[in-house]
């Protein structure tokens, strides 16, 4: 992760004309080399030892503006949106701009996409660049029209001062470029104010659907080179500590067309006991994959179950001084011991598939220079290069990984793990080898959300006040097997702790006093790879924070509504600070109240009925996205059937870039969430998951899609992210709404009233 | 050999009989805009028509179209095919887009049957279609544009 981090010194903005193009770019330049020499390099194409750019667009000489995108496109409509932030800020016309989803090189830095991050965290950066291109254009143009540059502004594609004008197009043809702008001229750069803005916040048409809707945007499994095997894996009984004996290829040799079976030795342990099978054509290494047959030793974790994880998840969540201390504010020893009355509750959620529609593939040719070439859609370009470079004994510059359109992500392809067998089998083969997995294997293969353990604790005063609140969290944590070096360090700077499955736990409530600990379930760990799956930790912490708040004010008697919002105060480190975090809590109590009234909270409601409300503060605390949830259920007294007819929610993200873009994700995400809470979960049997396809794993359909009214708050405020967040109200909203109907408190994802 | 009508023109493919249809059309014939999802028919990735009715090539062989007429997304040239890219453009209904020529293909056959299908008969037909990114309000609001001859007239 660091390797594109050092050496480097300030930021910049360079461009340089190359043929026809204005090219420019942000970045930072290498230590010893110019902004002139980066100018020079940006124009000979060659810019990897003296710049380093993150951003990097170009206008040619027709006006058209090309916008390299280094985040993945997996449905979020990522490239469109962040085109929109620079076009915006230059004055492009936006019928005149595209994109590309560029592949690995040392030059773009840090490659991912995942936790609702790219709008966030791009914004400023891009907004500068795009502000620092109009700059130079505007000086150009001034020039060639002989005007003062103050005098002229840039819109839609032209730079106009009174009643002259040229396009792009003119300017870039003619105008004199080779500059660079300096890190104090960038902070310094005149951003647009929100008001005169002309591309963000408007609803244009998302440059990546016409492909999808034609039948030729080509994903990862579209991809394909000459001469190229066809493999599929075979894997063990266990992920982890499986050996294989023998492999008996006697069957599939009489396939036409076989080639072999490789049993795959991985020096990173990353994939452990597989073995590829190979032939010519996919038809034919269909029928192999089922003939060859392997004899495994099974590793340790062959005999365990769902129950045993959750059992294990409950021992150590018992545990009242165990874990990593993640938040201690006030004095939850006294609030114990002083405690009138305390009540407990535990929350559980069932492991979980991503389950993306294209299964996981690769596609790796080795060329003559002994580089190697992987092709595949993929989120975490940065993580998975030094695995491979492990697995491979070789350079992570001599490895480029190719990217294409990702048939869904949602967290699964944030690592590359089915890269490695596929590149070792064609290393052995010498040949190019696609790798395949069918259903089956991609969900045994999946790095599954773990089962997790929330458990509270809240204790009362003598007048039936809330004191504090006590949380244990545990469960497999994918920071600590796949980027360890990311995990962080208990508050009171003991432990470790998984950032990203702890989220949520921080919540913006203020509470006289409020303990989280965090505990890794080491039988999740060593049964399986858990694995980041859409929204992470809040998405099954806050079922539980959001539902046990519910019981408690069942306990004192209070309106679950007005409850939340005393609680949601802003005193205190709830006041929020900069950046999306501005107004902390009154932010949400904004949504919650809007959401309520919407929702009709207090309503009479037929029998077996009810309305359930929760919040949520999307990935991080310190990059909120508001969320309130309200939810519509009706429970078949006979049957337990929970069925959902409507979902309300309000979100708050600050300025809204891509408007329609945005629906789109919160309806997927808040969809997502019914799914997870209502129709899909799975369970390890014998170590592996038992639900491997849509026989048994039963993911939302459309017949189960309830009404949806989703308003956003129009916000002038710093934009957040939106991929997970609305996910993560919606199961509890629906368990506080069957408690309304019902009277029974649910407290297992995925709910099932029997 | 197995012939057949492929968008309009006689192929033919050497792959062996049994072979689902779905890896005869990507792999022998190129054609990749129809996709591989679950292998077993339940999610409709693979939809494509057969003598004009959606069928899931993943578990058809290819024996079973011989002297047929198979039409896939990249063929799918009818009106109602046309108003439906057009709708599902309008509508910016695929998010990863993985599933979309499968939706296409069993919202076309749906509409060729049934132009003017109800909201109920809309879920009917296309619950057979799982879209992991969940785009369904968006799935149905396109295809009810084209209902009722909207689009097409």
């Amino acid at each position: 992760m660091k390797r594109q981090q050092q050496g480097l010194s300030r930021r910049s903005f360079i461009a340089g004309v190359a043929g026809s193009s204005l090219m420019m770019s942000m970045g930072s330049l290498v230590s010893g080399c110019s902004s002139e020499q980066a100018s020079q390099a940006l124009a000979s194409g060659d810019l990897s030892k003296v710049f380093s750019p993150n951003i990097w667009f170009e206008i040619n000489g027709a006006g058209e503006v090309l916008i390299n995108i280094i985040r993945a496109e997996m449905g979020q409509h990522v490239g469109t949106s962040l085109a929109q932030i620079v076009a915006d800020e230059l004055g492009a016309d936006w019928s005149m701009v595209s994109f590309k989803h560029v592949d690995t090189d040392p030059k773009w830095g840090v490659m991912v996409t995942g936790g609702s991050w790219s709008v966030y965290t791009s914004f400023t950066q891009l907004s500068q660049a795009g502000a620092a291109g109009r700059t130079l254009i505007i000086d150009a143009a001034s020039k060639l029209m002989g005007v003062p540059a103050e005098t002229c502004s840039a819109e839609n594609g032209v730079v106009s001062a009174g009643y002259k004008s040229l396009t792009f197009a003119e300017i870039v043809s003619n105008g004199d470029f080779s500059r660079s702008i300096s890190e104090e001229e960038l902070a310094a750069m005149p951003v647009k104010s929100a008001g005169e803005r002309k591309v963000i916040g408007r609803d244009v048409r998302n440059l990546d659907i016409a492909p999808k809707s034609q039948g030729s945007a080509v994903y990862g499994l579209d991809a394909e080179l000459p001469g190229m095997a066809y493999a599929m894996p075979l894997l063990p009984p266990t992920r982890y500590g499986s050996k294989v004996n023998a492999i008996d290829e006697s069957a599939a040799k009489t396939i036409p067309g076989y080639i072999g079976a490789i049993p795959i030795s991985d020096p990173s342990q990353t994939v452990q006991g597989c073995v590829v099978v190979a032939a010519e054509t996919l038809p034919a290494v269909m029928k192999a994959v089922k003939a060859v047959k392997v004899d495994w030793s099974a590793g340790p974790t062959a005999n365990v179950d769902e129950a045993a994880i959750i059992a294990e998840g409950m021992r150590i969540a018992s545990d009242p001084e165990g874990g990593t201390l993640y938040v201690n504010e006030g004095d939850i020893a006294a609030a114990k011991s002083g405690a009138a009355k305390s009540m407990a509750a535990t929350y559980t959620t069932a492991t979980a598939l991503h389950f993306t529609m294209e299964p996981q593939n690769a596609l790796v040719e080795f060329d003559a220079e002994g580089r190697c070439h992987i092709h595949a859609g993929n989120q975490w370009q940065s993580l998975i290069l030094p695995y491979l470079a492990q697995a491979l004994d070789m350079s992570e510059n001599d490895i480029i990984i190719h990217q294409y359109y990702l048939g869904g992500g949602f967290g699964r392809r944030l690592f590359g793990d089915q890269m490695i067998p596929a590149a070792l089998a064609a290393r052995e083969l010498g040949r190019p080898v696609k790798l395949m997995f069918d259903r089956a294997t991609d969900s045994r293969f999946d790095c599954v959300r773990s089962p997790s353990v929330c458990a509270f604790e809240a204790t009362f005063d003598a007048d039936g006040a809330l004191t504090g609140v006590d949380h244990a969290v545990a469960a497999g944590w994918p920071t600590k097997g796949m980027a360890p070096g990311f995990l962080g360090t208990g508050i009171d700077d003991k432990g470790k702790f998984d950032g990203f499955s702890i989220s949520g736990a921080d919540h913006w409530y203020s509470l006289p006093s409020h303990r989280v600990r965090a505990m890794n379930n080491e039988l999740a760990q060593s049964t399986f790879l858990p694995g980041w799956l859409r929204a992470v930790g809040p998405g099954w912490i806050s079922w539980g924070v959001e539902s046990f708040l519910d019981e408690i004010a069942d306990q004192i008697g209070q309106d679950p509504v007005a409850m939340r919002m005393g609680l949601l105060d802003g005193a205190g480190k709830n006041a929020g600070g900069k950046g999306s975090t501005v107004g902390g809590a009154k932010r949400l109590a904004a949504v919650l109240k809007d959401v309520s009234e919407r929702a009709g909270w207090g309503r009479e409601m037929p029998a077996n009925e009810g309305l359930g409300v929760a919040v949520g503060h999307g990935q991080e605390r310190g990059m909120p996205t508001w969320i309130a949830c309200a939810a519509h259920v009706v429970v078949d007294p006979s049957s337990g059937n929970v069925t959902l007819k409507k979902l309300w929610q309000t979100i708050d993200v600050g300025t809204v870039v891509n408007p329609d873009g945005a629906m789109a994700q919160a309806e997927g995400a808040a969809l997502w969430g019914v799914s997870l809470a209502l129709h899909e979960g799975a369970q390890f049997a014998n170590g592996e998951v038992l639900e491997q396809n849509l026989d048994r794993y039963t993911p939302l359909r459309m017949s189960d899609v309830p009404e949806l009214d989703i308003a956003f708050v129009d916000s002038d405020e710093f934009p957040s992210g939106l991929g997970e967040p609305p996910l993560i109200p919606v199961a509890p909203a629906i368990g506080n709404a069957i408690f309304a109907a019902t009277g029974q408190r649910v407290r297992e994802l995925p709910i099932r009233l029997v | 050999m197995v012939n057949f009508m492929l968008n309009g023109e006689v192929v033919g493919a050497e792959s062996d009989a049994d072979t689902p249809l779905l890896w005869v059309l990507r792999e022998e014939l190129k054609l990749r805009g129809t996709k591989f999802g679950c292998g077993i028919a339940q999610c409709g990735a693979c939809t494509v028509h057969i003598d004009g009715n959606p069928m899931r090539s993943c578990v058809t062989p290819v024996s079973a179209v011989d002297g047929r007429s198979v039409t896939t997304i990249e063929g799918l040239a009818t009106p109602v095919g046309e108003a439906l890219k057009t709708a599902w453009t309008e509508a910016q209904v695929p998010q990863c887009g993985y599933c979309q020529s499968g939706q296409i293909m069993q919202a076309a056959g749906l509409l060729e049957s049934n132009p003017n299908p109800s909201d109920d008969e809309i879920v009917n037909a296309m619950n057979g279609n799982l879209c992991r990114c969940m785009a369904y309000p968006r799935i149905k609001k396109a295809i009810k544009t084209i209902a009722n001859g909207g689009a097409m007239s």
